[in-house]
């Protein structure tokens, strides 16, 4: 240093001595001995039976049972969405009796387990024997038998739809509340109506905040599918319970549809990481990355980014 | 810069209340086509309340806002006053711009998608037209080469000279200006000035500003209307209201802005 106010140059440091993190060894050593203990009982105990598990993966009931699982679950969160929705803005009314009727519903929906809403509806000609349709205190136009109508499929639709239904509307709502309101007032100002301001200004944006809980109500749908073997719905569960029942290979079938769900649930989460970066434009632009940057970092980790 | 007729504006006996607390009243005003009127007055005394009021972003208790030959929010059919459908009060709210303190910018779009939102959407104009407009009008905020960029890119100035060319895209025939410099850096407030300055000199849209920019008010504005405590404590030329002399809170309102 050339400033004459020092009278010694300062000293190069040129080594450091790392603190020692002794326990975090110890974790370590002890992960890896208990994953190698694993890795040996998954590969010798032969009740794995993994060439059965390997022989059921495409056999055609199990694949019947997961194209089940997966339309259930495509059924189930595209009735939620459309319920929750709605919900969602009855929620944000400005009538009373629309934020009432709106929060018990989700109440009940949300406060029930979905096993009994499930059984339930499976029953409903307990409840009801007959279906009506028509004009109230008129002569029906149609009556009809509950239990002819109300299949395991379409109790399980109205079981899983409903319930869903009712957590999406939540998620949705906390999305629109995200949304300041000089959006609203900006959408106004240049002439939208309520419809226009919702549809291209407040949603795209509430779609940030919605997405990534979304995702996660998506993945937990696809397991919670499994509980329709409840009322004989033949799902990728029930397909492997049925087969076990015969051969008792009770446990390579569960892993069998283990493995299933495991895909499943791997692709969905890839494809929520996409609709993340898709819905993510702006945000980024607003944390400072910027053109050419931006894109870079849009393919390489979105979820990340986008929070 | 653009070419649009302009309205004139007619406040009277404008009341508004939230709960217990009376924001507005009763103002009355009246603005000139092809004007510009400042709104000056210390925080609290109704003038964002009242310049909301002029788009119904904000519903009036009592009073009558006439813009041009219209009734905001209303439609009088014998004598008796029907308030409008949501789909009847955007068809007005189209003709009457808005510029906000926050810029309230849609941060999703691009700068340009911003301009264009309006007239695509809201007129059902074509793409390539109101494209080439709004490319013209960015230019004309010096702003031309931002098109492509997302809102959360720009300073708060180039923000705000954006949000200024987006209400200009719906060629308004009335803007108003709701603070527009209140939350830019002071070395940015010049430049958003600028524009609104050209914009009052070259084009005949009637401009409302409410502002704290006394210098800007007492420099663009045909007329300067003073609100304290919810009513309209003086209106007139600029040099006549912004004048210490005419009443104490005036005075005290001047004194506190130029130190």
């Amino acid at each position: 240093m050339s400033t004459p106010t020092h009278e010694t140059a300062p000293e190069v440091v040129t080594h450091f001595v790392s603190l020692k993190h002794p326990w975090r060894i110890a974790g370590i050593v002890l992960v890896l001995i208990l994953a190698l203990l694993l890795v040996i009982t998954v590969a010798t105990n032969e009740r794995f039976q993994w060439d059965v598990v390997v022989g059921y993966l495409f056999n055609p009931r199990i694949l019947a049972g997961l194209g089940m699982t997966i339309f259930l679950t495509f059924i189930a969160m595209v009735i939620g969405l459309a319920l929750g929705v709605v919900i969602a803005v009855m929620r944000t009314s400005a009538s009373r009796t629309l934020r009432w009727s709106s929060s018990f519903y989700v109440w009940f929906f949300r406060g029930t387990p979905v096993l009994v809403q499930l059984v339930f509806w499976y029953n409903l000609g307990y409840l009801f024997p007959e279906l009506t349709f028509g004009i109230p205190f008129l002569e029906p136009f149609v009556t009809v038998d509950t239990n002819s109508v109300i299949t395991p499929l379409l109790a399980a639709i109205l079981g899983l739809g409903l319930n869903e239904g009712a957590y999406l509307a939540e998620i949705i709502r906390a999305g629109i509340l995200s949304v300041s309101t000089g959006q609203r007032e900006a959408a106004t100002s240049i002439g939208m109506t309520r419809y226009q301001a919702f549809r291209r200004i407040i949603l795209p944006q509430a779609m940030r905040v919605i997405i990534p809980p979304t995702g996660n109500e998506t993945i937990g749908m696809l397991k919670s599918t499994s509980l329709v073997s409840v009322i004989a719905l033949s799902d990728l569960m029930y397909s492997a319970q049925s087969i076990y029942s015969r051969t008792f290979e009770v446990i390579p079938l569960l892993l069998t549809a283990s493995i299933w769900y495991l895909v499943l649930t791997s692709l969905l989460s890839i494809g929520q990481a996409q609709i993340e970066t898709h819905f993510g434009r702006g945000a980024l632009a607003e944390a400072g990355v910027s053109g050419r940057g931006m894109s870079h970092l849009l393919r390489r980790g979105g979820k990340a980014a986008t929070r | 810069m653009i070419e649009a007729t302009s309205q004139s504006v007619d406040v009277s006996d404008v009341h508004k209340r939230y709960h217990h607390n009376e924001v507005l009243k009763g103002v009355s005003f009246h603005v000139p086509a092809n004007t510009v009127t400042s709104v000056l007055g210390p925080s609290g005394s109704g003038k964002s309340t009242l310049l909301r009021s002029i788009n119904r972003l904000i519903p009036i208790d009592s009073g009558l806002i006439r813009v041009g030959d219209n009734i905001i929010g209303y439609e009088e059919r014998g004598g008796k006053y029907y308030e409008l459908s949501d789909r009847d009060l955007c068809r007005q709210r189209q003709r009457i711009g808005m510029v906000f303190q926050n810029f309230n910018l849609f941060p999703h779009k691009t700068v340009l998608a911003n301009l264009v939102e309006g007239p695509q959407v809201v007129l059902g104009r074509p793409k390539r037209e109101t494209e080439e407009e709004a490319r013209e009008l960015l230019a004309s905020v010096g702003l031309a080469a931002k098109a492509d960029e997302y809102p959360g890119q720009l300073s708060g100035g180039q923000q705000q000279r954006v949000a200024i060319a987006r209400a200009l895209a719906m060629k308004p025939e009335l803007i108003l200006f709701d603070e527009p410099t209140s939350a830019l850096d002071p070395e940015l407030v010049g430049e958003v000035l600028d524009v609104m300055r050209r914009l009052a000199e070259d084009s005949s849209t009637t401009m409302i500003v409410v502002t704290h920019e006394i210098a800007f008010a007492r420099d663009v504005s045909d007329q300067v209307v003073f609100m304290a405590d919810g009513v309209v404590e003086a209106s007139g030329p600029a040099r006549e209201v912004l004048d210490p002399e005419r009443s104490p809170r005036i005075k005290s309102f001047l004194m506190r802005s130029t130190r």
